[in-house]
């Protein structure tokens, strides 16, 4: 197949994974509305809990957990929401098949891999994004996320396809090295699992302050804050998420600078898609310490977290459309 | 809250501890030696490192929005000029040199001086814990997060210290930290097994940061014995790698500059292909730069091709293939036969078409003769614009130029732009365009203009720094003591076998995680299986499990 009528297929393999990704944010959308809102009641479990405090050595907060209470309900029906969800998970599925599809196609058609502008970062983030949330799903229920990770693969799509799109080419000889497509790789990836954590993060401020407001052994009100698992369950989560991304987005940033070192003859030069990277590097290092230090531990990390993600936004979109450094994928002269 | 387990989890957590008191306020008439170990304390705290990080991070900021003098020093003076107030308060403090001011500096100075401050205590500290043995049990095991505990049978643990070893065994295979206690003599007190696991976790943390310290001392060492240089180099011709040849040259402070290795590298060919079609046409698709390059004058000298992301080794320096453009070949004789001029002249590209611009200047000439000159590689007359190139390539090849008569300036003894022509002192004899080949007679002045030909150059950066091998690997190791630090589980457990009570004796299993990772259950979930497989519970409904 001649890489023309590749680049077309690509095309309308990402066409398509929009319409199914449509698909998947409605039922999803559907699904949580449906679910009902757990009876969940706060519960302490101080004695426990403080016990388990991580290593640092000072009386834990006491922590609420919460134990769902089964409704009653036909022994063989589905709880309310989950055929949606079901629907809504293989349509993910599906559309992140026919993402990567037209993904691989692109990389084919421009015979090298598919991450060498705007256009193709976004459709290969916006498969990251989804292949972390499906990673995780295998793990975990995070049905509950679907419709915001979902809303965000479309968003990103959305805009790769009007806004950034470029033709199949091929590359300015600097940007071809293949510790260059390390460095992107690490650096998708990273972005996936960035926008994955910071959702949950989001979602984690939203259900912490309403299971404040409710109070020890109420049940939690709100309409969003109902129907997503416990602070304390959210706040892990999005830690794993970050903790598993930091090494990652280190490796990024080095292979950045091997590949700068070949390309530029530095390795390191504050050109400002190199600050911004190290900016949210030094963020998400300040999160990790935020989570060890008394008092910083909880919501004020998850907004250190959350700026940390808005860096890496700002360094993805801001800095690649405005600037002028030689990131802009400028030639050699 | 249950005191007793309280206490025993803060004695296992000493020596361990990951966080360092919040420091008191010193009291008054403390002395300076008081307030100095006070500020030490401040400084070496996870609360300054946090506000350092995020001074680090903001400071970086103004970096990327403002135009810097390291990387665009054009802007720079643009910036000043257009924001007059604003530009000379920005340049006052710094942040038009934001990564080389001493503000910015400081900020990472502090942060290394607190970091070392902090590591090297829990370094000592992780020395001791690993010689020690696991912490003791806890008075009661089910006050953990994850326990078990039920009642077994005389008849079925004959020999509880049997149980103990086999118990131990069993972690210890598992690549647990285990102590096992004993029944004593007597019976009467209870025997225990105490495990720990993941001290690789804390390893990794003080690898990390102390990696991190190894960065910025190899990024330091690179600036202090690093140097670095640009040379423009012809086509047939070369350069020795002294600072007199180079166009521009920068060296650390603690660099001989007139002791540079002395190798020399010579431009034998120079080859670069462009997108012909589609809407990329004219962007670079290929450099390569033939070149011989020899590491003394004794040595032969090797022939091999630089690229845009494959630079040359040379005797501890790399060189680097940054830039590249025409260099027109031209003759000029005057009317007696004398050549004035002769030879490649570079021009400096202005666009991505590489419309080129430069100058010759021939001050032996009487009267002295300048010439200004723009190279067109894909020439064409723009009805706006006027001659202007469309293509990279030369597939259609002009030299436009103009000559000059009269005084080139070059007397008064200040140094000037070899790519600028001084044109206040003189005058302008005529114009003309040129193909490769053709021939011009400057009117007014009778000499005669050759367009001979074209030549590329290369722009090459050569650079040496030593700090960039230990940099590297001081960054792998950060990496993998991340990796350690951020995903090895830390947990302890314990088993207590109770001495016998009639025909009966109770057994517990605890366990503890001082990371925030799940997974705990599952760990002394089957740990507690193995023991009752041992020692198995009496009944059912005996039989309390928690995890
Ligand atoms: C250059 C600045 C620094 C950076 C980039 C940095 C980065 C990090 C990162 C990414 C972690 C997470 C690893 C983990 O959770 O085990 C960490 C942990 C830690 N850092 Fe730093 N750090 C810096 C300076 C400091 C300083 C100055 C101190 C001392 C005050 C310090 C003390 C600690 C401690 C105690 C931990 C472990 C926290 C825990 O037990 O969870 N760090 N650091």
């Amino acid at each position: 197949m001649s890489s023309t009528s590749l680049a077309q297929l690509s095309n309308v393999f990402v066409y398509s994974s929009m319409l199914v990704y449509t698909g998947s944010f409605i039922t999803f959308a559907v699904s949580l509305a449906s679910t009902q809102a757990r009876e969940d009641v706060n519960v302490d479990l101080t004695e426990k809990v403080a016990v388990a405090a991580s290593g640092s050595g000072e009386p834990a907060k006491p922590s609420r957990r919460v134990t769902g209470v089964p409704v009653e309900r036909k022994p063989d029906a589905l709880p309310p929401g989950r055929r949606a969800g079901n629907i809504a998970m293989a349509l993910m599925w599906l559309a992140t098949i026919l993402l990567a599809a037209g993904v691989i196609a692109r990389g084919i058609s421009a015979g090298r891999a598919p991450w060498g502008n705007m256009y193709e970062f976004s459709t290969a983030s916006a498969l990251a994004i989804s292949a972390v949330f499906l990673g995780v799903s295998v793990k975990k229920d995070v049905r509950w996320l679907g419709v915001f990770i979902s809303g965000a693969v479309l968003l990103t799509l959305g805009l790769a396809v009007t806004v950034l799109y470029t033709d199949s080419e091929q590359l300015v000889p600097a940007l071809r090295s293949y510790w260059l497509a390390i460095h992107v790789t690490a650096a998708i990836i990273s972005g996936g699992a960035f926008t994955f954590g910071a959702f949950v993060t989001m979602l984690y401020l939203v259900r912490d302050r309403a299971e404040e407001k409710a109070g020890e052994g109420q049940p939690v009100k709100g309409w969003l804050a109902s129907r997503v698992p416990s602070a304390d369950r959210l706040d892990a989560l999005a830690y794993r998420t970050f903790a598993f991304v930091f090494p990652l987005w280190t490796f990024a940033i080095i292979a950045g600078a091997i590949w700068a070192d070949y390309a530029w003859g530095r390795y390191w030069g504050w050109d400002p898609k190199e600050t911004w990277a190290f900016i949210t590097w030094v963020i998400f290092a300040g999160y990790l310490h935020a989570r060890a230090t008394a008092g910083w531990r909880g919501r004020r990390a998850a907004v250190i977290a959350l700026i940390g993600f808005a860096s890496f936004i700002v360094n993805y979109f801001v800095i690649n459309l405005v600037t002028s450094g030689l990131h802009s994928y400028a030639g050699v002269s | 809250m249950g005191q007793t387990t309280q206490s025993a989890v803060d004695g296992a957590d000493a020596g361990l501890s990951t966080q360092p008191e919040r420091p008191a306020a010193p009291q008054q008439g403390i002395g300076f030696s008081g307030w100095l170990r006070w500020a030490w304390r401040q400084l070496t705290s996870m609360r300054v490192a946090l506000l350092l990080l995020f001074l680090l991070a903001l400071g970086s900021v103004p970096g990327s929005v403002l135009p810097q003098r390291g990387t665009d020093a054009v802007r720079v003076q643009e910036y000043i000029k257009d924001h007059h107030f604003w530009g000379t308060l920005f340049d006052k403090v710094g942040l038009f040199d934001v990564f080389g001011s001493p503000w910015f500096a400081a900020i990472y100075l502090l942060l290394m001086v607190s970091l070392a401050g902090c590591i090297i205590p829990r370094l000592l500290a992780h020395l001791k814990a690993l010689r020690s043995a696991p912490p003791i049990a806890p008075s009661r095991l089910t006050r953990l997060p994850e326990s078990a505990a039920w009642t077994t049978s005389t008849a079925d643990v004959p020999d509880p210290d049997a149980l103990l070893r086999a118990a131990g065994d069993e972690l210890r295979s598992r690549r647990w930290r285990v102590v096992v206690t004993g029944m004593d003599g007597s019976g009467r007190e209870a025997g225990t097994v105490a495990a720990e696991k993941g001290m690789l976790r804390e390893t990794g943390n003080i690898l990390f940061h102390l990696a991190l310290l190894a960065l910025l001392l190899g990024v330091a060492a690179g600036g202090l014995f690093g140097w670095k240089g640009k040379v423009i180099v012809v086509e047939g011709q070369g350069f020795a790698n002294t600072i007199t040849q180079y166009d521009s040259f920068s060296a650390g402070r603690l660099v001989d500059p007139g002791n540079l290795p002395p190798f020399t590298l010579n431009l034998n060919s120079f080859e670069a292909t462009y997108e012909r079609e589609g809407k990329q046409q004219g962007a670079p698709r290929s450099f390569s730069a033939g070149v011989s390059a020899q590491t003394n004058p004794q040595q032969a000298a090797v022939t091999t091709t630089i690229g845009v992301n494959t630079p040359l080794d040379i005797d501890g320096s790399k060189v680097y293939l940054v830039g590249h453009g025409y260099a027109p070949v031209i003759t000029v004789t005057d009317k007696n036969g004398h050549v004035q001029y002769s030879g490649a002249t570079v021009f400096l590209p202005t666009d991505g078409n590489f419309s080129s611009n430069g100058v010759v200047k021939m001050p032996d000439a009487d009267p002295q003769l300048g010439i200004q000159a723009m190279f067109l590689p894909t020439a064409i007359i723009d009805p706006e614009k006027g001659p202007i190139s469309v293509f990279p390539a030369t597939d259609d090849p002009a030299l436009f130029m103009s000559a000059w008569q009269g005084n080139l300036g070059l007397d008064n003894g200040v140094p000037q732009n070899v790519y600028v022509l001084d044109t206040t002192q003189m005058k302008r004899l005529g114009t003309k365009s040129l193909k490769p080949g053709q021939t011009w007679t400057i009117p007014g002045n009778g000499s005669t203009l050759k367009f001979d030909g074209i030549k590329q150059f290369a722009t090459f950066q050569v650079s040496h720094d030593p700090g960039r091998i230990p940099a590297l690997i001081a960054g792998l190791l950060t990496i993998f003591g991340l990796i350690l630090s951020l995903l090895v589980p830390r947990r302890r457990m314990w088993l207590r076998v109770g001495p016998a009570d009639g025909d009966s004796r109770d057994i517990e299993i605890g366990g503890l995680s001082r990371t925030e990772e799940q997974g705990l259950e599952r760990v002394v979930g089957e740990f507690a299986d193995q023991i009752r497989g041992l020692a198995p519970p009496i009944s059912d409904d005996k039989a309390q499990s928690n995890a």
